[in-house]
């Protein structure tokens, strides 16, 4: 075997070491629901931790109804969050309304709590147009299906909301697989270049399909990517709603003050299947990995810690429930009673003024379409 | 000889060339373990080993740069796009470097890589997977595309794609991939790319198609039958180069001609055979070429495919049009 090789110029091991000791997991709230961060919990009233609560409950009603209502062939394409409420919803809650959300696929609960109605979630993901309609004064991208390519439009965002003197941030979500993608990195440069007001979310949640997050990168975090942007990153356990909340929060506090871009990995896990296309996770997966992740959940031990506080009942999560349960019945209604596409439909949104193709294209499908 | 589907075709042809060819490398997002999404590469990985099917971080440009790469150091990479509506992400490496490595470096250096990728739709997959970008890339010099309709094309044509030494687009229509079963030989046979293959025998019209088109073209040629109408089905099988004498041939003999291609309408490979038959057989003629395509918006929501999508029945109206001129 070949010596080991001399560093002569660098210390080449000591210098990942370096980086990998300043990217430590931020949490607040452990397991059982304690404090263990004192100094970082986030400034939070009574009546805000149990929105957060609320909001974590509804979308895990959300998950479940939507993955039952996909079995039985009353939604299209859907892609589960449940183990993934902390990261996605406490992230969410650190946001103003006037944020510009750019949600990867799997982000949808994020742009329902930005007001996107739900019933236009249901029809995205039958695969309507009139789904992602963008309702006035809402600022969100439709899911992003191609992998990375919201991370450098968000640089764009975050740099017109910077020219134009707006108080707000532009957010966006990949996953742990998202940040191979060239577009990952051009993002974050781009973004770091111009020092715009932007917080890029990578939901670490250890599988990209069925490819585990060690085939994607060397690197020990993803956090530590921003480093060679030049732009901070910070590693927060993502099963921790309160870690979650403060690391956007600050991130977004940053932001508005003119000090550009954070890069948030969240450590987190899909308990369900990739999507419901036919995906099979005990391909990939252990069981006991499985349940080493359900051990954290961020519902059990926000509402342990909201229990203790004595601000959070058993009664409370029925009614969120409950309510969740007549949302989604009265939304899927809604969905179904939306008119069937036609091409013309499709035709008439392809551009602000039609060519003369499509001109041409609309007159014979209408003639079609009328028989 | 065996029951297959496109898929378990597709699988034994790359099984063939592992076993073959140890320069033979698959790669691409999820293909080890996992076996692909649509599971093409079902136990390849466990058969041949990480060294030889192995699992790539997830980016696109990341794959066509290491296909290139590992070409030039001896290796006939299979690399798999998961679906071609990603292929955008791909495409400098595609068109602008793999397909111009050979020109640029005066006929030193070969591609011999095949990009292998699901495309077409009809399938519900969520937006941005499924689309008809084969004009993409048959628009491009130095490409050859080839798009199999059957099992038994799709294993030869993949065998002869893997073994070409020049770079081969290798497009696998989602729809097809287990719609039906056919008889495909065991072990290694070739089927030659840029050769059309006549699926129906008939004297009164030619309908040239490729893909999932085929099938429904031949669906229309059965109805057509009923009405007393004799048409042909050419399977293009290989989109670029055409096979312009098996269109040509088939004009000639029936003399009528429509074109069926399942991708949207402006600057496709339809208007491409239309031109050829113009230059070619335009004598023959007894009536203009017509298309059957679909509009020309973005590929549809899922919802809407069943609107979008040319089926047999337009191929018919048009087909009748031709007839009647
Ligand atoms: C450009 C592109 N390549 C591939 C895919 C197919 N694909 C969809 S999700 C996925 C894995 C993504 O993993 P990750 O980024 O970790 O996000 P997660 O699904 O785990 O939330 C892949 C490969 C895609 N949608 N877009
Ligand atoms: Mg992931």
């Amino acid at each position: 075997m070949a010596s080991k090789t001399n560093n002569i110029v660098v210390d080449l091991a000591k210098q990942l070491d370096v980086v990998d000791k300043e990217f430590q997991t931020l949490q607040i709230l452990n397991e059982e629901g304690e404090i263990v961060n004192q100094d970082a919990v986030p400034d939070l009233t009574d009546e805000q931790l149990q929105e957060l609560m609320r909001r974590m409950v509804y979308t895990r009603i959300l998950d479940q109804r939507s993955i039952s209502l996909n079995r039985q062939g009353r939604l299209g394409f859907y892609a589960p969050t449940a183990g993934q409420e902390a990261s996605q919803i406490a992230s969410h809650f650190a946001l103003e309304k006037e944020d510009f959300i750019l949600p990867g696929y799997r982000d949808v609960p994020q742009i329902i709590w930005h007001g996107l109605p739900l019933h236009q979630a249901f029809l995205w993901s039958r695969g309507h147009f009139q789904g992602i309609q963008i309702p006035e004064d809402l600022h969100i991208l439709p899911p992003q299906i191609i992998i990375g390519a919201q991370y450098v439009q968000t640089a764009g965002v975050a740099l017109g909301i910077k020219k134009n003197g707006k108080k707000s941030v532009a957010i966006t979500y990949t996953g742990d697989g998202g940040t191979s993608q060239g577009d990952f990195y051009e993002g974050i440069n781009f973004a770091g270049a111009y020092q715009v007001p932007a917080i890029f979310i990578v939901q670490n949640n250890q599988f990209a399909i069925s490819t585990p997050r060690e085939k994607q990168t060397a690197a020990r975090t993803l956090a530590q990517k921003a480093v060679a942007a030049g732009i901070p990153g910070i590693q927060v356990d993502g099963m921790d709603p309160l870690a979650v909340y403060a690391a956007v929060k600050e991130a977004r506090e940053r932001a508005i003050n003119g000090e550009g871009p954070t890069l948030i990995e969240t450590l987190t896990y899909r308990y369900g299947p990739h999507t419901m296309s036919g995906d099979d996770p005990t391909r990939y997966r252990t069981k006991e990995l499985d349940s080493e992740w359900e051990k954290k959940d961020p519902l059990v031990r926000f509402r342990k810690y909201l229990e203790n506080k004595g601000i959070w009942n058993e009664e409370m999560e029925e009614k969120v429930i409950e309510q969740a349960k007549e949302d989604i019945k009265e939304a899927i209604k809604k969905a179904d009673a939306a008119p069937k596409q036609k091409v013309t439909d499709l035709i008439s949104i392809m551009n602000v003024e039609l060519p003369s193709n499509l001109k041409e294209q609309y007159e014979i499908y209408k003639e079609k379409e009328s028989k | 000889m065996a029951q297959m589907t496109m898929i378990q075709a597709i699988n034994d042809a790359m099984r063939q060339e592992l076993k073959r060819d140890e320069k033979v490398l698959i790669f691409g997002e999820d293909v080890g373990k996992n076996g692909g999404v649509f599971r093409a590469t079902e136990n390849l990985q466990a058969e041949f080993g990480e060294d030889r099917v192995f699992d790539t971080p997830l980016a696109e440009s990341g794959i066509g740069g290491l296909a290139i790469g590992l070409a030039l150091e001896g290796f006939r990479p299979v690399p798999e796009i998961q679906f071609f509506g990603f292929v955008y992400e791909v495409m400098d490496s595609i068109a602008g470097q793999m397909a111009r490595y050979r020109f640029r470096t005066g006929g030193s250096y070969k591609m011999p890589i095949t990009f292998r990728s699901p495309f077409g739709g009809g399938v519900h997959t969520p937006e941005m997977h499924a689309d008809s970008l084969e004009g993409l890339m048959a628009q491009t010099p130095g490409l050859r595309v080839v798009i199999p309709s059957t099992p038994y094309d799709a294993k030869g044509l993949l065998i002869s794609a893997i073994r070409s030494d020049d770079p081969v687009i290798f497009l696998e229509h989602m729809k097809l991939y287990r719609s039906f079963r056919q008889e495909v030989p065991e072990g290694d046979y070739t089927v030659e790319i840029g050769k059309a293959d006549i699926k129906r025998e008939g004297k009164d019209i030619s309908i040239i198609s490729y893909g999932a088109m085929v099938h429904e073209s031949l669906k229309a040629a059965e109805e057509l039958e009923k009405e007393g109408y004799s048409a042909e089905v050419v399977d293009l099988r290989t989109v670029s180069p055409l096979d312009v004498d098996t269109i040509v041939a088939s004009v000639e003999k029936t003399n009528r001609a429509i074109v069926v291609q399942e991708a949207q309408r402006v600057a496709g490979v339809a208007a491409n055979v239309v031109a050829e038959i113009n230059e070619r057989a335009i004598l023959s003629l007894e009536a203009p070429v017509l298309r059957v395509t679909a509009p020309d918006t973005v590929y549809p929501f899922s919802q809407a495919e069943s609107v979008w999508i040319p089926n047999y029945k337009d191929i018919i109206e048009t087909a009748k049009k031709v007839l009647t001129f």
